[in-house]
């Protein structure tokens, strides 16, 4: 019968466009990049396969500083994000009133400009004689010598302007979703208004927060541009190596290599952080 | 008698305040640029220890009023008294009332012990305490056992006992309930209705009961209060508001009422003769305040499973009206007859199934609808 086997093939066909597309662009590219990682030789002699697991460990301790850095910038900006995205998020979501969706496209206006372009901009209004450090130089509220660009806080800046919206968005849905019933009935059961946010409101919100640090710590931990654009060249991020490792000294395998260590790195810190939230109360929380 | 019964609220009202006191409460909304009255002008006061409900469509500001009890809303005009003390404008947590809410809104992140221990711990009641407050309140609520259940992981039964116990737990002056079984499926719900009432007797708190639907307010209350487009209609015993409504609009919304007019044309023995229709005659008890006399029209009601239907003209003292069948509907236990009558008017009459297995009229038929003079009751001068 055509009908019934039809039907138990259709949610393959569906999965199907997808599916190739993943295995085209992401599983081949990635399988030849493992292959690529473990090679050996230069690109005027040529790539030979050696297995020369050795450039993992090569990578790893010439450039291990570079890794800290990554992670502590990613976490620095992450957290400045979860700082300032959730009172935006939790204003937006509870005083918004009609005016949501204005408030909501407002906050993504600038994201409408190219990812470079923004930095370009963060990088004037970083600069000595800038909008922002030129007036309080001025007015003596800075010494003379103080500067932003070049230096960790300016790449950290950067990223947490960059990623903001990646985190505002989850924790709004996420307060968005809360039956303002349970609010009220917590406020019912004699809680003040900060018992309420601190028992009701910000438990109920933490998995929006979850998705935003996920969807903001790992693009942030691999972002180059950012470092290569404010930091100059002492606040380095691992991106910048592997950028530098593949187009400009062509070492193709010591770039793969590092590349999956970033990888493993990043998978490692996201499932210990999943398994340290305990997944039950994230997804039963997600659930509802 | 069993009106008295009803009617006299707990034996210690004289002696203590009323649990709850509105004066003249008034709550306006203003809504694209224009005001909206929700509760016009509303004084109340609701017995220590009372089944109240506020009974109405929706839109007629029971619920306004409700969380104008609570603390959610504040009153644009007139006060909110709690035992004798002004709480206008005093927050919901410092308020000695609990809510129960019609999505029961319990706290999803949290185990239905500590659901209901939430209150208490707000008030710093000492851990022990808090361990046997609500181990009792999910005994009398019989959840004894899922204490450590998420509430989503309970039927929506388990559910709204968690909401009350979760308001009970904190022995508050008065449970506000807002249509508290409003989402569950009907058996379900007749067995909560008993439940509730068990609840209420055994801790004796003063229940304030929103809910539309008036089988369960007329079951379970001592008082009723009907609503309707912010105003009280009628507030009275469950009893008094069936038998004897005091508009059009409770007499229609409660029950099935059968309004009739006509013009009286004498007055005997405390009672208003009407000639209705052709052949018809009706008779209402006079009662104070009711201004009747030769000439004047009346409105009154009979309640449909007041009323005898038959198809040969009655003797004796009946009040007696002829009619066309125009519908019947058999329900097994009765047989509900649509009954256009010689002046237009629609009737219905519920006819037990008791002693006639037969349907006496069919669809069509002329019957003579008869009921005892004493189950007229008149509302007032016919518009």
């Amino acid at each position: 019968m055509a009908g019934p086997t039809r039907r138990r093939a259709a949610p393959y066909l569906m999965v199907l466009p997808a599916g190739l597309w993943m295995l085209v662009f992401f599983v081949i590219p990635l399988v030849l990049m493992v292959s690529l990682s473990l090679q050996t030789g230069n690109l005027v002699d040529g790539f030979r396969q050696t297995f020369h697991w050795q450039n993992y460990t090569d990578g790893l301790a010439a450039y291990g500083d570079k890794f800290a850095r990554s992670l502590w910038y990613g976490l620095l900006a992450t957290l400045a994000c979860v700082a300032l995205a959730y009172p935006a998020a939790y204003w937006i979501a509870t005083r918004g009133g009609r005016r949501k969706p204005t408030y909501l496209s407002l906050l993504l206006v600038p994201y409408f400009v190219s990812f470079v372009l923004r930095t370009v901009a963060w990088k004037l209004v970083l600069t000595d004689n800038g909008p922002v450090l030129g007036p309080l130089r001025d007015r003596g509220l800075l010494p003379a010598d103080a500067h932003v660009l070049d230096t960790g806080l300016a790449v950290v800046s950067g990223l947490t302007y960059n990623y903001l919206p990646f985190m505002v968005l989850p924790i709004y849905v996420a307060l968005e979703r809360i039956d303002p019933r349970v609010v009220e009935a917590a406020h019912d059961l004699y809680a003040s208004r900060f018992q309420v946010f601190g028992r009701v409101v910000l438990p109920l919100s933490l998995p929006g927060v979850y998705a935003g640090v996920v969807m903001t710590f790992v693009p942030i931990c691999s972002d180059y541009v950012n470092a290569e654009m404010l930091g100059g060249p002492r606040n380095t991020m691992i991106g910048n190596v592997i950028q530098s490792e593949y187009f400009d000294n062509s070492a193709y395998p010591l770039a793969s290599a590092l590349s999956f260590t970033l990888m493993a790195i990043l998978l490692v810190v996201i499932f210990v952080y999943a398994r340290a939230l305990g997944t039950r109360d994230v997804l039963e929380a997600a659930r509802r | 008698m069993t009106e008295t019964k009803h009617a006299a609220a707990p034996a210690d009202v004289g002696a203590a305040l009323p649990a709850i006191e509105l004066a003249g409460v008034a709550k306006e909304y203003r809504a694209h640029g224009q005001t909206v009255a929700a509760v016009r002008g509303l004084d109340l006061a609701i017995a220590q220890g009372e089944f109240f409900s506020l009974l109405g469509p929706s839109g007629c500001g029971k619920t306004t009023t409700l969380r104008m009890v609570a603390g959610f809303e504040e009153p644009t005009a007139g006060a909110v008294y709690l035992h004798g003390a002004d709480v206008t404008g005093v927050p919901p947590n410092r308020r000695d009332v609990n809510m129960v809410f019609q999505s029961y809104a319990l706290f999803p992140h949290m185990s239905v012990f500590e659901n209901v221990a939430f209150g208490l711990r707000r008030r710093r009641v000492p851990k022990p305490q808090i361990r046997a407050r609500v181990g009792e309140m999910l005994e009398i609520v019989d959840l004894a056992g899922l204490e450590r259940r998420r509430p989503g992981e309970l039927s929506g039964g388990q559910q709204q006992r968690v909401a009350l116990a979760r308001a009970l737990v904190n022995r508050p002056r008065a449970l506000l309930l807002d249509e508290p079984l409003g989402a569950l499926d009907l058996k379900l719900r007749q067995a909560m209705q008993v439940e509730l009432k068990r609840v209420q007797r055994e801790v004796g708190v003063t229940f304030v009961y929103v809910t539309h639907d008036q089988g369960e307010a007329l079951t379970m209350s001592d008082r009723i209060a009907v609503m309707n487009d912010g105003r009280i209609e009628q507030l009275g015993t469950p009893r008094e508001i069936y038998e004897r409504p005091a508009t059009r609009f409770v007499a229609g919304f409660i029950g099935t009422s059968n309004l009739l007019e006509g013009e009286v044309t004498a007055i005997e023995d405390g009672r208003a003769v009407i000639s209705y229709g052709p052949d018809g005659r009706i008779e209402v008890p006079l009662r104070p305040g009711l201004a009747a006399a030769p000439g004047r029209r009346l409105e009154l009601t009979v309640r449909p499973e007041k009323i005898g239907i038959g198809t040969r003209p009655p003797g004796g003292a009946l009040c007696a009206v002829r009619g066309t069948v125009t519908d019947t509907v058999y329900l097994g236990t009765s047989t509900n007859y649509n009954v256009s009558t010689a002046t237009g008017a629609q009737m219905v009459v519920f006819a037990q199934n008791a002693t006639s297995a037969e349907e006496v009229a069919e669809r069509g038929d002329t019957v003579w609808l008869t009921w005892e003079p004493r189950h007229s009751y008149a509302m007032g001068a016919a518009q």
